[in-house]
């Protein structure tokens, strides 16, 4: 079951996916563009994972890590489907990552590789921006980075895990106005979700809710006001996004 | 006046005394892997699972054998702000705590510090308390009674004003957010078995114990 949530008449709903129609709990369908999507998941911590594809790592010019370079996220990043990224006047190279975003579903406390995919709610897409202007050496990439409000869409569904038969092996592909420009395979993780729940919870626990960004691969590239950003991970769902200048994320400040 | 509780996600800041720059030194923050000293603040984030409260017993993750001890103080928001103005900043918290950021020694800032960082417990926190006059707040810490750190907020490189104004010019904190206001860099370490207080003029004093790693 894909399940989502979404603003609508006044109200917070969780909805579920009818042949590619949004529904209701009480059955209505509700038309795009009648109301607004939301985030999968009221998130808690989120997790995102730096160079955990050796392309991208190659093409960054890092040497792969040997142990998982996680960093976190604030629930200011996070934003749903269809939604409006800013692009900061002073930018020069904002990138878009695609990557596979794991929701955790049980509580874990030292969680073994093997029973890992047991806390696993699901999955669903992220769209990781990273503004490279605003890099520092400090707890890299740092938050001016990755931690701006907004710059995380997630969604627009919640995968249930048990319809996915190998997330180790999904295709991610991102398009720019429509070109693709990143294409890679879940299979190129360095560390793979059983590794990465095993990792984490060994010093702290895992709750429902807690999203892990996976990482990307290769084919990142610089993106523009009015561009339309669209990140897609097979089977599980393809999360739109649209570039925006200040002029129109501030003309009504 | 609703009494505000630490509800969301707190960010803290390193490098933002001149006691911990003349610490790590210009040649150090001059050379690889820095290439400079922090332009914007040194931010990072302890989850929600590390907050734990005064008097808690905090287990060191498996293989840790002792902890840096940073005594600070956090920021209680009392609303949504961004793009706050540093004369104005203050008007939108709610309150402070006194805080323990608990860290794994790390020497070197380059790489966030998650495991470091963001174990169960590595954050205890006092209540929320109003705030006062912070530029003259000292901080004293003791480890088993000895006096290992004593050091004064008038000595931060960005007071909380400025640091607010900084942090919200990019994003937005959020009602029951905290930001912390700093940390010694290489604070005093604890071990297991070690019992810690600090100590902060008006807001009194934190207490809290170190165990070994839970089997």
């Amino acid at each position: 079951m894909k399940r989502g949530r979404i603003a609508y008449n006044g109200a917070v709903h969780q909805v579920t996916e009818d042949q590619g129609r949004v529904r209701l709990a009480d059955g209505r369908i509700v038309a795009e563009g009648a109301f607004q999507w939301l985030p999968p998941v009221e998130v808690g911590t989120v997790f995102a994972l730096g160079l955990n594809y050796a392309d991208h790592a190659k093409e960054l010019a890092f040497k792969a890590p040997e142990t998982p370079l996680v960093f976190l996220k604030g629930p200011n990043t996070i934003t749903g489907h269809q939604a409006q990224t800013r692009r900061p006047a002073d930018a020069t190279y904002m990138h878009y990552e695609c990557e596979l975003a794991v929701v955790i579903g049980k509580t874990g406390k030292n969680v073994a590789r093997a029973d890992a995919m047991d806390i696993v709610a699901g999955y669903t897409v992220a769209n990781d921006y990273a503004i490279r202007d605003y890099l520092e050496n400090y707890y890299r990439p740092n938050l001016r980075v990755k931690n701006r409000d907004a710059c995380t869409p997630l969604g627009p569904w919640l995968v249930d895990r048990d319809d996915i038969a190998d997330p180790m092996q999904l295709a991610l592909t991102t398009r720019v106005n429509g070109a693709t420009t990143q294409q890679g395979s879940t299979a190129d993780m360095i560390f793979d979700i059983p590794t990465l729940i095993a990792y984490l919870s060994s010093f702290m626990t895992l709750k429902p809710g807690d999203v892990i960004l996976t990482g990307t691969p290769e084919g990142l590239a610089d993106v523009k006001a009015g561009d339309v950003v669209e990140t897609e991970v097979e089977n599980i769902c393809c999360l739109v996004n649209t570039i925006v200048d200040d002029q129109t994320w501030f003309a009504n400040a | 006046m609703i009494e505000q509780h630490v509800s969301g996600t707190v960010y803290g800041v390193v490098l933002n005394d001149r006691a911990s720059l003349a610490r790590i030194g210009n040649d150090a923050l001059e050379a690889a892997p820095y290439k400079g000293a922090p332009l914007a603040p040194a931010l990072y984030i302890k989850p929600a699972g590390t907050r734990v409260p005064g008097g808690s017993v905090v287990s060191l993750p498996a293989g840790a054998t002792a902890v840096e001890v940073g005594a600070t103080v956090g920021l209680v928001m009392g609303r949504a702000a961004a793009r706050l103005g540093v004369e104005s900043a203050l008007d939108a918290v709610a309150g402070v705590v006194l805080a323990a950021d608990l860290s794994l020694p790390h020497a070197s800032y380059y790489r966030p510090a998650i495991r470091e960082k963001c174990f169960d417990g590595a954050l205890p926190l006092g209540p929320v308390q109003p705030l006062g006059d912070l530029a003259s707040l000292s901080l004293t810490t003791r480890i088993d009674g000895v006096v290992v750190e004593e050091r004064s907020l008038a000595d931060l490189l960005r007071d909380p004003a400025r640091l607010l104004a900084d942090v919200t010019g990019f994003m937005t904190l959020a009602e029951g957010d905290v930001l912390l206001v700093g940390v010694s860099y290489m604070a005093p370490q604890a071990v297991a078995g070690s019992r810690v207080s600090i100590h902060a003029g008006a807001l009194g004093t934190l207490e809290f114990s170190i165990a070994g790693a839970q089997a």
